[in-house]
Formats: structure tokens, sequence, C-alpha cells
């Protein structure tokens, strides 16, 4: 069997492969002092490991009041969404390699959502913003006895908007959300369009109403930060398109 | 400190959590308090599917799945409760579909169904299509499926709430729920929840092993609340290493990329598993493959420059197969590993993945308090609990199920317990132990590291209450880990404030889980018989005359204050089917 790939990958983890590498880290804890500081931490790190594999052993070996969220370290959970470098990713799902390790690597709190502690932020007006879109099937009738039928095609239809895991990466790099809170932000979009694109779902109409309202859909400027930040790879700016043409022609 | 009162108090707010909270919601006052955000619930790994006899693309039916789910589980399943699971699975499916929940869809529109380990065909003939999917992203489909059901049913949420310990008051000699102690991540402030009911649904306990498909967040903290409090825990010696872990990872690669038609490979390229497994061959059931895969190692076929994996080799299937049926588990392959799964095997060894025992309950969801005993006012359902369904092994796909089915049943059964009784007087000063455990590691002194005690914990673990254990390995197990409790009595931690102390908290969680490795360790040594999840060189048969039952393990105090395990045991319900050689 040909496993060129494989064999260069074994190849080099033979070989120590740790480096060092420095974390800049933006603290904030107003139990101790309102001020913000950037500290630096020297680590020992394999570049093939995580930015969460970084913070991890800041936290155990150097200094246990670090503070993060973080649970399932393979970007399905959606805890540990950051400012790497200046843009916001997960950080269970960068790898060091990936950053150039030569120089520090800065990570800071998600902005736009108020700081609590290091890099935990009040993730409450982001769930809120969620919870307004109504983001649950509405039907209208007496429930059937079997499923509901819906075609693979009509599935694929909303297939991209079902994959959010509510990280807050892109709202948090929107800058119509960082100039006004008020505004949805486009995870909520993302998570009104699972539903109104869902062939068995009747609340389009009202899902659409409120993301015409003036914190709704209109305030997005097409800037594709959210796009860029999607650790699932959602088309974010796309469904929102498909939001504000759904408005204009009441058709989805 | 501050006390809240709830008709039922529901501890967690993952599948099983926020299944039993939809009904609970309904019927009676309830709260949710859960340690992370509910849709950070390690639910949302789950990958490869939820099993129920649809029969929606070949034919099948529940009484297949039911003796499928006894033999997965080597025997060792309560024959009622699989009979119950088996049944509620077709109406557990629709209700989520009706819930909103996209499953994967076959041409004519029905929900699509796939291959998944130890599901067959009328007992045994051939792999059946049992599985209801949505993608390799089932499980986050579960939890945001059912978190959107819990806003639009206005369940209340504590999100950030530890629960740290359970009220039990002897009541007229029965004890009873009282209600549970909560601290408050953000604030460091200790909640007392006073309830009619309790349902837990804390989910699992991996994280005491290393390589794991486990959250950092699962350290079997309702458990060992119970535990703490005098309940016993049931068969805490079986657990499940998935054989296709990321290896040195653990993280997990579904099965179902098997089911897709994936095959296991050693370092000569040979499908081993046909050596081992002659009809079921790569979906023989998990602690098959993942004994074959050790042997593989074991026996020099191993990959790489260590010999120390084996590949999953998914290359001959058609890269738009793996991209509309396999997108998450290619992408982890291609994000941590830099490999392409279109054209290369995935390195892969097995990871510790599920809990089968846990807290005692029967099909209710009524905790025991020993063989027969319920206790009032407590329930647990999912991976918390042991009801039991898995027995040794469970089957892939049967978990997302029995949360479903279970914590439906816990959720109903609580809330109707809620509305028949009163509340119990709690006990005095009931912040106190948990006060007390804050207060010790806030003011330690101690020179022991938090992450020292557990690296070296889940090093043992791995190391010796694996895939393969022995009355040797399990001792030294079991020597460490009495040990790494000694030093736990002097660990001590950085942060001392109250503001979001995950510090603390990951304390108190090392603690938990040392506990419960200390139960499994002990459970192990006793079980002299190799059965499903727990496999003994030096026995390696499965002894029914002495050891068809479960384990029942108690905390014992000494008046010197030392700690034991106490052992006992447990009848298993058989009911159709008798106890046969289990061949795939
Ligand atoms: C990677 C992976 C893939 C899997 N794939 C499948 C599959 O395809 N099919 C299948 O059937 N099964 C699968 N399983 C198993 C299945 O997903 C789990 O067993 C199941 O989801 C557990 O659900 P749960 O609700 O019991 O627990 P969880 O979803 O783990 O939820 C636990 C909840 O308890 C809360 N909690 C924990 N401790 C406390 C505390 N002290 N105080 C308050 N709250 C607390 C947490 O916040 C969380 O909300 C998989 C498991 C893994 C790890
Ligand atoms: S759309 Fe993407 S970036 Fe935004 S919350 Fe969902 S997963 Fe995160
Ligand atoms: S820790 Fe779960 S997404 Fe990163």
């Amino acid at each position: 069997m040909a496993t060129p790939v494989l064999d260069k990958v074994e190849a080099e983890s033979a070989a120590s492969p740790y480096i060092t590498v420095t974390f800049r880290i933006r603290r904030f804890n107003p139990e101790i002092s309102d001020a913000v500081v950037w500290e630096d931490f020297q680590v020992e790190i394999d570049p093939k490991e995580r930015v969460l594999d970084g913070l991890h052993k800041i936290k155990w070996d150097l200094d246990g009041t670090l503070t993060f969220r973080r649970s399932c370290a393979h970007g399905i959970c959606g805890s540990d969404a950051m400012r790497i470098n200046g843009k916001n990713r997960l950080a269970c799902k960068t790898l060091i390699k990936d950053l150039n390790p030569e120089k520090p690597i800065t990570v800071e709190p998600i902005k736009g959502l108020t700081v609590l502690k290091d890099l935990v932020v009040d993730m409450e007006p982001f769930f809120q913003a969620y919870r307004d879109v109504m983001p649950f099937l509405i039907t209208k009738g007496n429930e059937p006895t079997r499923e509901r039928k819906q075609s693979p095609e009509d599935r694929e239809r909303y297939d991209d908007t079902t994959k959010c895991i509510l990280c807050a990466a892109c709202t948090s790099s929107c800058p119509v959300f960082w100039n006004d809170g008020q505004y949805f932000g486009p995870a909520a979009i993302v998570n009104a369009h699972r539903f109104i694109f869902d062939s068995r779902d009747e609340g389009g109409e009202q899902r659409l109403e409120i993301l015409n309202d003036k914190d709704g859909v209109w305030r997005c400027r097409t800037t594709f930060n959210c796009t860029d930040a999607c650790p699932r790879g959602i088309e974010i700016t796309k469904a929102i398109q498909e939001v504000k043409r759904a408005l204009i022609t009441r058709r989805f | 400190m501050k006390i809240h009162k709830y008709d039922t108090v529901i501890v967690g707010a993952g599948g099983a959590g926020m299944r039993a909270a939809i009904e609970a919601t309904k019927r009676s006052r309830t709260a949710v308090l859960t340690k992370l955000y509910p849709t950070r619930s390690h639910t949302g790994a789950a990958q490869g599917g939820m099993a129920a006899a649809l029969a929606n693309v070949e034919e099948d039916n529940w009484e297949w799945h039911t003796f499928d789910t006894v033999k997965g589980g080597d025997y060792l399943v309560d024959q009622d409760a699989a009979e119950i699971l088996a049944k509620e699975a077709i109406d557990a499916v629709l209700d989520l579909e009706k819930m909103g929940l996209p499953f994967g869809r076959t041409p004519n529109g029905d929900i699509d169904q796939r291959r998944f380990g130890g599901h067959s065909r009328n007992h045994g003939e051939a792999p059946v299509r049992r599985a209801c999917y949505s993608g390799d992203r089932t499980g986050h489909m579960i939890l945001q499926t059912l978190y959107q059901n819990c806003i639009k049913e206005g369940v209340e949420f504590f999100n950030e709430f530890y629960v740290l310990d359970q009220l039990i008051v002897e009541v007229d000699g029965v004890k009873k729920s009282a209600g549970v102690v909560a601290y408050e991540l953000a604030t460091g402030e200790i909640h007392i929840f006073q309830a009619k009911a309790v349902v837990y649904a804390s989910g699992g306990t991996g994280k005491f092993f290393k390589v794991t498909s486990n959250a950092h967040t699962l350290t079997g903290d309702g458990q060992a609340a119970c535990y703490r409090r005098g309940l016993p825990l049931e068969d805490m010696e079986f657990f499940q290493f998935h054989p296709t872990g990321i290896w040195r990872m653990g993280i997990l690669l579904t099965e179902g990329a098997r089911g897709e038609g994936g095959i296991l490979r050693n370092k000569d390229g040979e499908r081993f598993m046909e050596k081992y497994a002659p009809v079921m061959k790569d979906l023989a059931s998990r602690d098959v493959v993942s004994r074959s895969i050790y042997t593989e190692i074991r026996e020099g076929r191993g990959c790489g420059p260590e010999g120390d994996h084996v590949y999953l080799d998914l290359t001959h299937l058609p890269p738009e197969q793996l991209d509309a049926k396999l997108p998450d588990i290619t992408e982890f392959a291609r994000t941590y590993l830099g490999i392409e799964p279109y054209t290369d095997p995935i390195p892969i060894q097995p990871t510790a993945h599920y809990a089968m025992g846990g807290i005692p309950t029967n099909v209710e969801g009524e905790v025991l308090s020993d063989n027969t005993t319920v206790v009032p006012g407590l329930y647990a359902a999912g991976e918390v609990a042991c009801v039991s369904v898995h027995g040794a092994n469970r089957l892939g796909t049967n978990s997302l199920l029995d949360i479903n089915v279970f914590g439906r049943r816990a959720g109903i059964a609580a809330a109707e317990y809620s509305h028949q009784h009163d509340y119990i007087e709690l006990p005095e000063n009931p912040e106190s132990m948990v006060v007390a455990q804050i207060e010790n590691l806030r003011n330690s002194t101690g020179t022991e590291r938090v992450a020292d005690v557990r690296r070296e914990l889940q090093e043992t673990m791995d190391a010796n209450v694996m895939v393969f254990r022995t009355e040797q390995t399990i001792k030294t197990a079991v020597e460490k880990i009495a040990e790494l409790r000694e030093r736990y009595k002097n660990v001590s931690i950085q942060d001392k404030g109250k503001r979001f102390n995950t510090d603390l908290l990951e304390a108190i969680e090392l603690g938990n889980l040392l506990e419960l490795a200390e139960v499994m360790a002990v459970s192990a040594l006793a079980r002299k018989e190799s059965r499903g999840g727990h496999y003994r060189e030096d026995y390696p048969n499965r002894d029914d005359v002495n050891f068809m039952r479960h384990t029942m393990a108690y905390r014992e105090v000494g008046e010197d204050g030392s700690e034991t395990v106490r052992l006992d045991y447990k009848p298993v319900v058989t009911t159709r089917y008798q106890p046969m050689e289990r061949k795939y």
C-alpha cells in the first residue's frame, strides 16, 4: 500500500519535535485589578499540537490562574473561540505550525462581548440573539404519525447552516456588531436560515419579519469577516444574502 | 449562599438532560443545572448514528435489535430494559424528527439508515441497516435540536453551575433525595437547590484515561456525588475502548466509517479482521475489534516506526461518498494529522470511549440504593446511569438511543413524582461538605500539582486497565491510585479567587476521577473472567456460573476515616435469551 504522506509524518515525529514558543496573552481579572495586561509565557511544544495544548501547558505547569473555556478539544463544542494572532479561531482547531511559531503567538478574547476574566467573555447577548430568531421547527396542523417526508435535495438545501456550533467566532469578528451590539449578528442569521430553508418549516414569514427589523439582516455590510472566521466552513455571507433575497422576493 | 426551590432539578444539559427537561418542564417547575452551556455538552461529539428498527431501507424489527443489544453486551444486559430500549427506539427517532432533526434521507424522503457494528438481521445472520444518522454529525444534530426545543418550551437553565454534592436525608429509615448543592462558576457563590425530584444526566467519566474520545469536562461528577453519599455504582469495571481513535490523540473516527466500507489494515496491508470475525469482519463488536488491533500490534504487525497503531483505510471509497457521509471525520484527519483520507490511510488506535457502568437505576430511571430499594426522588439517565442496557459492552448507536429513551422516561417520572410529593426538609448546613472541600483546596499550601497527579492517573489507567488486563496490572493500578489519592490531599491551587476559578474546579474534578478510578480498578480486580469490554488475560473466558451478575460497589468509611470499596453483586434480568457464546 502506498503511504507517502504518512511516512513523512512518521519520520518527522521520530526526531524530538519540541520547539519553544512564546504565547502573548491578554490578561484581565477585575477581582484583582481593572487594568488589562499582556503577559508572555514560554512553552515547549510540538508544532503539530494545538494552541489549546499550549494554553493547557501554561495553565497546568506555569500559571493556574489563566482562565479560558474549553471542552471537546476537537472543534465541535464551540467553547474556545478566541482571537489568535488577530484572527478569530478555535484554539483547539489551530495548530502551532500554521501560525509562524518564530514570532510570539498573541491570544486575546473575542471582541464585542464583555470580557469577564482573561479569555472568558459574557456569551449571554450572543445566545439572546440566537433565541430571538426562534431557532426551532414551526409547523401547523396535526403531527403526522410517521416522519415528515423530505427529499435528499430539500435536505441538502439547508445542510450548510446546520453545522453551526454557536462558537461566536463570526459574530465577534463583525465590525457592525462591534459598533452596535444590538445587531443580531451573523450567527443568529445563520440559524434563522437553517429553518427558513427547511422544507418542513412553516414559520419562515415570522422569522423573516424579525430579521427585517432595524437590527436585522440589512445591517450586514458583506465584509466576509464572518465567513473567514467560521471554523465549520459555513458560507455565512452567502446564507445572509439568501435571507436578504428571501425578504425581497418572499420566496424560500 | 442562595437557596432555590424547584419541583424538579436536572443535573446536566447533554442529550439525556435536555430530553428529560423537555418532559419535566411541561409537567413541573424545572431547573436545569449544567456546568457547560448546553450546546457544549459532549453529546455534540457523537458522530455515527442512533439505532432504531424503523425498517425504512430493509426488513428489521425491535426483537432483532433487542437480541443484538443483549448479545453485544455479552449477556450482562438486563433484558427487560433492552426490550424497552429497542421498542421505544422507533418513537424516539420519530420524536426527534418531529422536533426538527435533519436526518439523512432516502431517495423517497424517509429517514435513511446505515450499518453499524454488532447490529444484525435475524440474530446475527448479516449486518443490517439500523442506524439513523445525519452525516457524521448525528450527536451535534441531536444536541442542537434538543436545545432548540428547550428554548421553545421555555426550559430554565442555570449555565456554568457545577453540582458538587447530592443531599440525601434519612426519613423513617429510608434514604431520600432533598436536593443538590451547586457552585456558580462566574461568582464562586454556593447555591442550594431544594427539589422534590433530582435527575442526574451529567455524562461520562472518560477523563481518567489519557487516550480518550471524551471531553476534558467528562469527569464523572454525578457518579462521584452519589457514591460519596453512600449510593452504589454498578458495573464500573466495564469501559468501552473504541477501535478507531486518531493515533495518540484519541479523537474519535466513527464506526460509521467502517459502516460505509472502511477497512482496518496492518502494516502488511492485510485486512486482519477477517481472521478474528469472519462474518462481521470490521463491523464486529467494539471490544472484539479493539482486542484484535492490539493483538496485531503486539505480534509485530503494527504500523509506523514504533509499530504502535494500525490503519483505517478509506481510500477505496469514492471521494463524493466521504464528503457526503463522513465530512467531519475526514476533516479531523486533515486538520490534526495532515493526512488526505481520499488517498492515504489514517493511523488509528483504540481510544477510551464509554462508561457502561454508573449510577444503578430501574427502567423508570429511579436510582437504587442497593439491589432493589429505590431512593425516592432521585433519578438518573444517560451515560451517568446504568439501567443496564449496555451490559459489558455497548453497541454503537445505542447510547444516543439510551439518552433519548431513558432521558424522556426519567424526565416524566421525576415530574410525576414531584407532583405527588412534598419537599423534604434540608439537612442542617446543607452546604457544609462543599464549603469544606473548597476551603481546603483554596487554603492548601501543599506541594502537589493537580496536573501532575492527573497525568500520572491517566498514564496508569492507560497502561494497566485498558483493553488487556491481568491481576498484576490491575493491582499495579490499585496501588498507584491509592498513592495518588494520598498525594491528592496535598494538592494546592494557584487561583484563590472567586471569579471563574477553573483552577479550583479542575482540582475538584480530579478528586472525582481518582475516586471513580479506584472503584473501576477494584471492581475489575474482583471480576475473574472476561466479558465484553473487561478482558482478563489471566481469565480469558466468560464465566457465567460465577460472574453473570452485576457488580455493585459501595464506599465504606472506617472509624479512622479510611476509605475502602466494598463489592456486592446483583443478578442479571434474563427474559428471552439464554447466554450463548458470542461470535461475530
Ligand atoms: C466522540 C464520541 C462519539 C460518539 N458517537 C456515538 C454515536 O454515534 N452513537 C451513539 O449512540 N453514541 C455515541 N457516543 C456516545 C454518546 O454520545 C454519549 O454516551 C452520550 O451523548 C452521553 O450523553 P449524556 O447526555 O449522558 O451526557 P453529555 O452529553 O456528556 O452531557 C453531560 C452534561 O452534564 C453536565 N454536567 C457534567 N457534570 C456536571 C456537574 N458537576 N454539574 C452540572 N452539570 C454537569 C455537562 O454540562 C453536560 O451538559 C459517542 C461518544 C463520543 C465521545
Ligand atoms: S456560523 Fe460558524 S463562526 Fe458563527 S457561530 Fe456558527 S460555527 Fe461559529
Ligand atoms: S474545545 Fe470544543 S470547540 Fe474547541
